[in-house]
């Protein structure tokens, strides 16, 4: 293709001097230099995906596990948060939990970011009465407060992890396609589609090969923008017992009402997941905002 | 302008209606034989209660008839009547909107007042200390979750000084004080909420704003900085942020579900959950519909008083 011989001969350094390696390192150097909160974000979050993924070595306990004779203990150097009502070691449950706060979070995003696209990038590709009606079911959808539609689509579908990802999917796909079309709109008029349009590409075509890859950052600024809101959502969720259901560890469902009985005796109770939410909804925020500092182009140099 | 309002205005006819349907077509949705399940946790099984409840959620009639039915419903302001308590649900809401509201109304205070007053001291100190401490206050205040603070005001306190807030809930005229203390808690955390997001947004605005001309011009003139900053800078600066401010009912009405079941507030919100747990599926429509209603209108006077502040976007 002529273009990229147009970019290689630009770019004043071979692009095989360089490994990918050495460059994506770079340009992280670069990235903490110049955001030093995103990149504290960044750690955060990559701490407690290992937490997540190791979690069946790391746990110093089995999670499940009742034991009568530690019920409520505060903690200590065996139990470092403490334990629950049922002797269950909290901080191997916190553990546990990372795996059941990201697995939703991840799920989510990437599940919802698909038919998102499909539906915004059609509707503002295609206008006309299709554009006008699902706009209106987009704000249909939109009315209805998060937390009550959440809550309501999980009593229809019954309590399971899955049933909280699908829940949760549907209303983020719904809320990012309304960023999708106006994204789309934005490109409409550049002149590369026009162009692309009067040489008789397909729509298909403008669509996969010129749209897309132009959305692409705020497809992933939104996405981590909504990371941090879905795993709030899925612990809000739990906390009103319409979430991911006990036994599984979910840090909303460990502050949920049932345990805040013993909270006044044992306060540790309510401390290690707040912490641990707090911590990965922190992270995650630094991380997006730093990301769209960088990847939003109008807001590139601006500060 | 007008031509613009009553565009906006008619566009709110299909979605209301879409609302509906969605609201109609939920029951259908939820799986196995919902009276089965009613009837299993309040009546014993027999064919009289069945064919009652059936007529009651209309599942002896068609869809399309029961749509017509519900919209003309609530076209009339009938929401229907509660499978247990037999009061009319419109009643019901009503009753515990005042609630709701009033929480929301003081949030809301606290929440415009704290986010804008921070927000614009950090954008005049940019890239400060203060700015960094202030902004990440923000984000932390964004990221701890509304029912873990609602739970900590509630278990600390006590804890510490042996001082529980009360969860008795006393109405305004029966004990205007005890009504006050049991509102602030739940409105102080639905306000600091609010507060974050709305500081980071005028915090943004008005870095914007602040570099203008017009800012540069009001300076030259000798004008007091403290007047600039308000009088011109921050008068622009306010008009997104009071359209996020709009649209944030939602999220406000969202976490009032939360904030009542913690502090024991009979609104809206516990309403709806007390409902669900009940299955009183005539009660969650009305309560869906009301409050998808009441954000749609909302969000319309918000875009209307948006056009009408800013003439640029009065295109038609």
């Amino acid at each position: 293709m002529a273009s990229e011989q147009i970019q290689r001969q630009r770019t004043s350094v071979p692009p095989q001097a360089t490994s990918v390696v050495a460059r994506s390192w770079s340009q992280a150097r670069t990235f903490a230099r110049r955001k030093p909160l995103g990149a504290f974000g960044a750690i955060v979050l990559t701490v407690l995906v290992a937490m997540a993924a190791l979690a069946d070595v790391i746990v110093p306990y089995d999670p499940f596990a009742h034991d009568a004779s530690a019920e409520l203990a505060g903690p200590s150097l065996s139990h470092l948060a403490g334990t629950d009502q049922f002797g269950r070691d909290i901080f191997s449950r916190i553990i546990l939990g990372a795996r059941t706060s990201l697995s939703v979070g991840v799920a989510v995003t990437v599940i919802a970011i698909i038919p998102a696209i499909a539906l915004g990038l059609a509707s503002a590709y295609f206008g006309g009465w299709a554009d006008y009606l699902l706009q209106r079911l987009v704000d249909t959808i939109q009315s209805v407060p998060y937390l009550i539609m959440l809550i309501a689509i999980m009593v229809v579908l019954g309590p399971s992890l899955t049933n909280v990802i699908l829940a949760l999917s549907f209303r983020r796909a719904i809320v990012e396609s309304r960023v999708m079309r106006g994204a789309t709109m934005g490109l409409l008029n550049q002149t590369y589609v026009e162009s692309a349009r009067a040489v008789g590409a397909t729509d298909w075509r403008v669509m996969v090969r010129h749209i897309v890859p132009n959305i692409m950052p705020t497809v992933i600024v939104i996405a981590s923008i909504g990371f941090g809101g879905v795993i709030l959502a899925e612990a809000s969720l739990s906390f009103l017992g319409y979430g991911v259901p006990p036994p599984t560890p979910s840090w909303g469902g460990m502050l949920a009402a049932d345990g805040r009985a013993y909270m006044y005796a044992a306060p540790w109770m309510l401390v290690a997941p707040t912490v641990a939410l707090a911590l990965i909804v922190f992270g995650v925020n630094m991380f997006g905002d730093a990301l769209r500092d960088v990847l939003d182009p109008r807001l590139r140099g601006s500060r | 302008m007008t031509k613009y309002a009553i565009r906006r205005v008619a566009g709110l006819v299909p979605t209301m209606l879409l609302l509906l349907v969605l609201v109609v077509v939920m029951i259908n949705l939820i799986p196995g034989d919902i009276i089965d399940l009613i009837l299993e946790e309040k009546y014993s099984k027999d064919d009289e209660a069945r064919q009652v409840l059936e007529h009651e959620l209309g599942l002896d009639r068609a869809l399309p008839v029961r749509y017509v039915e519900y919209a003309a419903g609530v076209f009339r302001g009938d929401f229907g009547q509660s499978l247990w308590t037999k009061q009319s649900v419109g009643s019901m809401i009503l009753g515990r909107a005042g609630v709701t509201i009033e929480i929301g109304v003081i949030a809301i205070l606290i929440g415009a007042t704290i986010g804008i007053a921070i927000g614009t001291i950090s954008a005049v100190r940019q890239d400060s200390t203060l700015d960094y401490a202030l902004r990440s206050a923000a984000i932390l205040g964004i990221s701890v979750p509304s029912f873990a603070i609602a739970t900590a005001i509630i278990v600390f306190p006590a804890i510490w000084w042996g001082v529980a807030p009360s969860l008795r809930y006393v109405s305004f005229s029966e004990d205007a004080i005890g009504h006050i203390k049991i509102i602030i808690a739940p409105s102080l955390v639905l306000g600091l909420g609010l507060a974050a997001t709305l500081m980071r947004l005028t915090r943004t605005t008005m870095l914007d704003v602040l570099r203008q001309d017009y800012i540069r011009t009001a300076h030259a003139k000798g004008i007091r900085e403290a007047k600039v900053i308000v009088g011109h800078a921050l008068k622009n600066a306010l008009i997104p942020v009071i359209t996020l401010l709009g649209l944030q009912i939602a999220f406000l009405i969202g976490g009032s579900v939360i904030t009542e079941s913690v502090f024991a507030i009979p609104g809206v919100g516990r309403l709806l959950l007390s409902a669900i747990a009940n299955r009183d599926y005539p009660v969650v429509q009305g309560v869906v519909v009301i409050v998808g209603f009441f954000v749609m209108a909302t969000n319309l006077a918000v875009d209307l008083s948006y056009a009408w502040l800013d003439p640029r976007i009065r295109y038609g």
